[in-house]
């Protein structure tokens, strides 16, 4: 049974993806049960397969019994296993809490929602699965297109700003794929195993140069890496809150996922950190995209515009952290993957709930909303503590793995960079909290009643106990990191890198 | 020295959260404060019930999690975190009486919220007084910036929000450009974070990178109100009383006085920084402080704000006093964070009792106002005389000891420092005094019926300022805690 969960993580919600689309024909309630135990299988399964790669180690699985290098395989490994959990994860939970808003956005059209909705989640499972350099790339295009057209269901901007998104996307998604067709060339294969085992020898091979520099800038431009984060902010606030709830926690960093991948398990660390000195060029690159992500942020107006340029530097983090290239940088970058996903995810669910309630989410509407909807508010603090990075909520410790990995490289420009983004997310967040628990300013001679006109006006229970639970797991996550770290992520990075 | 492992420093720190819930679900007042007082009244048996062991030299530990391999969240009662707690969580219930008293009589808003955060601060404060390492020390010393920042700005209107904004810009601004980073170099270096008590930084450091850490640690940890990262403390003065009396008078600054002091004698070490001589260095900023916020304090109108300005100056006292790394300075300045919470928190009691009776916050307005409020102006009188540092006061008790510290350092600069600083309190607190009783019938701003506050506010101002005279007489246990604490960080 354990050999076969590899398999199962793709296939059920593949095949509940079609049976879904399929149901919605004969009943539209049909569809959101059928998603929900869906995802709650390959949840299930994913969290069986990191018990057993805790306990036995990597666990690889082939594609029809065709064996590496000339079938596919899935490798799940120490790498890959903690990520799953965390995509099912977060799939399932911005599941329950957008169940109100998908009904209430897409009339009609939940049968078409819900089927989009796992086949992305599919789509994110199988690129982080796959062992493979060329499957990774369809998948890659699953989770894209199917991406594009969640975001095109959205307002009336939407569509615009998927199809900004698809250009970029595909221009990327593109770019990756001539890297790994230069890499076919040089090598003879796709296999990513098979592909480090010829990495030594093709130190001196401009061709792999090239198709490193080409499948790094691919995946830059999917990650929205400043300076081409271009299409995210439009693409992720103009959509449905449903869709950006699971779009925003997963995508980039199940591209930082793959730039991880490729560049540890692919490229192989001598190589990148080694033989070619562009990490020190990169980090700059990812100290731009924190600090300018971090500016634009506080230029927006609007909840969800500032979020997504959150995640532009937050991006920033992750790429810098791991182009370090030493063990600290990288355990930082990795569990940055983890606890960015839910961070993000408990942002844009409470984002999702306010907006739900206001039909808008620019600051200026956020007037005594502590009042109006308390319960959110504690949601969207413990996600905002988070970001800012204080402890013991787990965006404290990826945090610190960054800066020790900053100043053992003695990379002080990105330490610097990280402390300033800290403190800018701090400035960030509180100005939405002054907005929410000062005004409207009372009536100076009425000082003692002021406030009390407000009434309590939360969101339903179906949005406000998924949110909960992700901002406790903001804290568990932080509280576990040591064993998340020791456990896992050290084994997942190569021996050679201290 | 024993080390008993018990959980109950987690409690005394968990119990003032436990009670938040019940607080929130309370349907009445009344049960909302009797569960106040349950969660106080307990929190202080818990910390008192550990203080015969610590007497007796023994330490308690508890570890939490680990969250980092090899570092955990780790608790630890030493002599020092217990004295500290044994001064916040007394005070606690006092407090919560006043605040009976003083929120009832203004009919403040959010009474629910406003209770919930205090008992959070209350954790937090106490965790500080308990962490083991520095990171569990960070963790509490965030915590409760956050927990009081709904305190400062419990008005939310204008005012509220800008003294707020200043106020975490200062203390969370500071935390993260400073004491993260300086926290993050010296893991990276030495790889340990628990204080011990001649700290584990020799070795590791060339002397500039030390005077720098240093000074990251000493203006990062800015709840401690060294100049000129002090402004925060008299904006939060837009606080309702009761939160500037625990909290900006005991519990928050001392928080940062306790971490400078945890760091300079935990992670630094004396001999370290007495063969380096960079203690002498935050010496003189603490003198700076001392002197500049005594002649600020002067030139205020505002009572609140000149007590604001009056523990700004005393804070760096205890800086000082710890800095001078002499055992009776040492002993003395952690003394004075017993004697000045008692003495302070009752000229604050005081403020917000003339306050909430007659609405009358500047000084300039208070002439002939012992007349009206006789007992709170003799308790004012009191708590003036305990910050003085003059006899019969416990102030005097721990002014006494840094003098004497001084002498014994050697260094008679920063003697001449503290008598100057003591002369610039008689001088701001005594003409208060002075006018309050002794004000001809033209002059005198009330009229000459005594109209005191209600018995909920006055009573705990009699106990704070009894406490002040008592501990004159009676100074322990805060000495011998003092003692101990000078004792095993010098080894004197």
């Amino acid at each position: 049974m354990v050999q076969q969960l590899p398999a199962l993580l793709i296939i059920v919600p593949l095949l509940t993806a079609l049976v879904v689309a399929m149901a919605s024909w004969i009943s539209p309630r049909l569809c959101l049960p059928l998603t929900f135990s869906g995802l709650a299988l390959s949840l299930a399964a994913s969290i069986g397969v990191l018990m057993e790669v805790i306990a036995h180690g990597p666990v690889t699985y082939t594609m029809g019994g065709w064996n590496a290098p000339m079938g596919i395989v899935y490798v799940i490994d120490y790498l890959s296993s903690p990520i799953l959990v965390v995509i099912t994860s977060v799939a399932i939970l911005n599941l329950i809490s957008a169940r109100k808003s998908v009904e209430e956005s897409f009339p009609g059209k939940t049968g078409a929602f819900y089927s989009l909705y796992i086949l992305f989640t599919t789509g994110m499972i199988g690129i982080v699965a796959t062992g493979d350099a060329f499957n990774l790339y369809v998948l890659l295009e699953i989770a894209a297109l199917t991406g594009y057209s969640l975001i095109g269901l959205g307002n009336d901007r939407a569509p615009l700003a998927s199809l900004n998104y698809l250009f970029i996307g595909t221009i990327g998604a593109s770019f990756y794929l001539l890297g790994v067709g230069y890499l076919y060339i040089a090598t003879g294969t796709l296999n990513m195993a098979d592909l480090a085992r010829f990495m030594p020898q093709m130190a001196d091979n401009s061709m792999v140069l090239f198709a490193f520099i080409i499948c790094m800038t691919g995946l830059f431009i999917k990650m929205a890496l400043f300076p081409m984060h271009g299409w995210l902010p439009n693409a992720y606030s103009f959509s449905s809150t449903a869709a950006t709830g699971v779009i925003a926690p997963l995508t980039t960093k199940v591209m930082i996922y793959a730039m991880i991948r490729v560049g540890l398990y692919v490229f192989t660390p001598a190589y990148i950190f080694n033989t070619l000195h562009m990490s020190k060029a990169i980090v700059w690159v990812a100290i731009a995209a924190i600090v300018m992500g971090s500016l634009l942020a506080l230029a927006q107006k609007s909840l969800l515009k500032m979020l997504t340029y959150i995640i532009v530097a937050e991006v920033g983090y992750m790429v810098g952290g791991f182009f370090l290239g030493n063990r600290m940088g990288i355990t930082g970058a990795t569990l940055h993957i983890i606890n960015d996903a839910a961070m993000t995810l408990c942002l844009f669910m409470a984002a999702g709930a306010i907006s739900y309630k206001l039909k808008d989410d620019s600051f200026a509407s956020m007037k005594g909303l502590f009042r109006k909807m308390p319960v959110t508010m504690i949601g969207f603090g413990a996600g905002a503590l988070a970001v800012i990075g204080i402890p013991p909520t787990c965006g404290f410790f990826s945090k610190w793995y960054l800066i020790t990995g900053g100043m053992e490289a003695g990379q002080y420009g990105f330490v610097a960079a990280l402390l300033f983004s800290s403190l800018v997310n701090a400035v960030l967040f509180f100005r939405i909290f002054e907005i929410a628990h000062f005004e409207p300013f009372a009536d100076p001679h009425d000082h003692h009643h002021h406030g009390h006109s407000e009434t309590v006006n939360e969101a339903p229970l179906s949005m406000v106990v998924p949110l909960l639970v992700v901002a406790a797991a903001l804290i568990v996550l932080g509280i576990y990191s040591g064993d998340i770290v020791t456990k896992i992520i050290q084994s997942a990075i190569p021996a050679g890198i201290v | 020295m024993d080390i008993i492992y018990s959980a109950k420093p987690l409690i005394a720190i968990l119990v003032s959260l436990f009670v938040i819930p019940i607080l929130i679900s309370s349907r009445s007042d009344n049960t909302r404060e009797a569960w106040t007082f349950v969660a106080a009244i307990l929190k202080f048996i818990i910390i008192a019930s550990m203080a015969p062991l610590v007497l007796k030299g023994a330490q308690i530990q508890f570890t939490l999690f680990e969250v980092m391999p090899h570092l955990a969240i780790k608790l630890k009662v030493d002599s020092f975190g217990l004295l500290f707690a044994l001064v916040s969580s007394p005070l606690w219930i006092i407090t919560s009486v006043y605040s009976i008293g003083y929120m009832r009589t203004l009919k403040e808003h959010s009474q629910t919220r406003y209770y919930c955060y205090f008992a959070m601060s209350l954790s937090a404060t106490i965790g500080v007084a308990f962490s083991a390492n520095l990171l569990t020390l960070y963790l509490f010393y965030e915590m409760l910036s956050f927990a009081t920042y709904p305190l400062v700005t419990h008005h939310q209107d204008q005012e509220a929000r800008s003294s707020g904004r200043k106020y975490l810009l200062y203390i969370l601004g500071s935390s993260i450009a400073f004491v993260l980073p300086a926290m993050l170099f010296i893991y990276i270096k030495t790889g340990t974070f628990e204080f011990v008590p001649q700290g584990f930084m020799a070795g590791h450091f060339t002397h500039g990178t030390l005077l720098v850490l240093l000074l990251m640690f000493v203006f990062g940890f800015a709840k401690a109100g060294i100049m000129p990262f002090h402004s925060w403390l008299p904006a939060a003065m837009v606080a309702p009383t009761p939160v500037s009396a625990l909290l900006h008078a005991v519990a928050v600054v001392k928080v940062g006085v306790f971490c400078v002091a945890r760091v300079i004698t935990g992670v630094f070490g004396t001999k370290l920084l007495l063969s380096t001589d960079l203690n002498t260095v935050v010496c003189y900023i603490a003198s700076f402080t001392i002197i500049a916020a005594s002649l600020i304090a002067l030139s205020q109108d505002g009572l609140k704000r000149r007590l604001a300005f009056s523990t700004i100056g005393q804070l760096s006292y205890i800086v000082l006093g710890v800095a001078l790394l002499s055992p009776l300075a040492v002993t003395g300045g952690i003394l004075h964070i017993a004697m000045h919470a008692f003495g302070k928190i009752t000229l604050f009691f005081c403020a917000g009792a003339i306050f909430a009776a007659s609405g009358i916050k500047n000084i300039s307005d208070m002439v002939g106002i012992g007349k009206r409020m006789p007992i709170t102006m003799t308790c004012f009188l009191i708590g003036s005389l305990s910050v003085i540092g003059l006899p019969p006061c416990g102030g005097f008790i721990s002014k006494w000891y840094l003098v004497l510290g001084t002498l014994e350092a050697g260094k008679m600069f920063f003697l001449f420092v503290l008598l100057v600083s003591s002369l610039l309190n008689a001088a701001y607190f005594l003409p208060i005094v002075y006018r309050a009783f002794f004000c001809t019938d033209e002059e005198s701003m009330f009229e000459n019926t005594v109209n005191e506050v209600p018995t909920w506010c006055l009573v705990p101002l009699c106990i704070t300022a009894s406490i002040s005279v008592i501990l004159f007489f009676f100074p322990q246990p805060f000495l011998k805690l003092a003692h101990m604490t000078a004792q095993t960080l010098i080894g004197g």
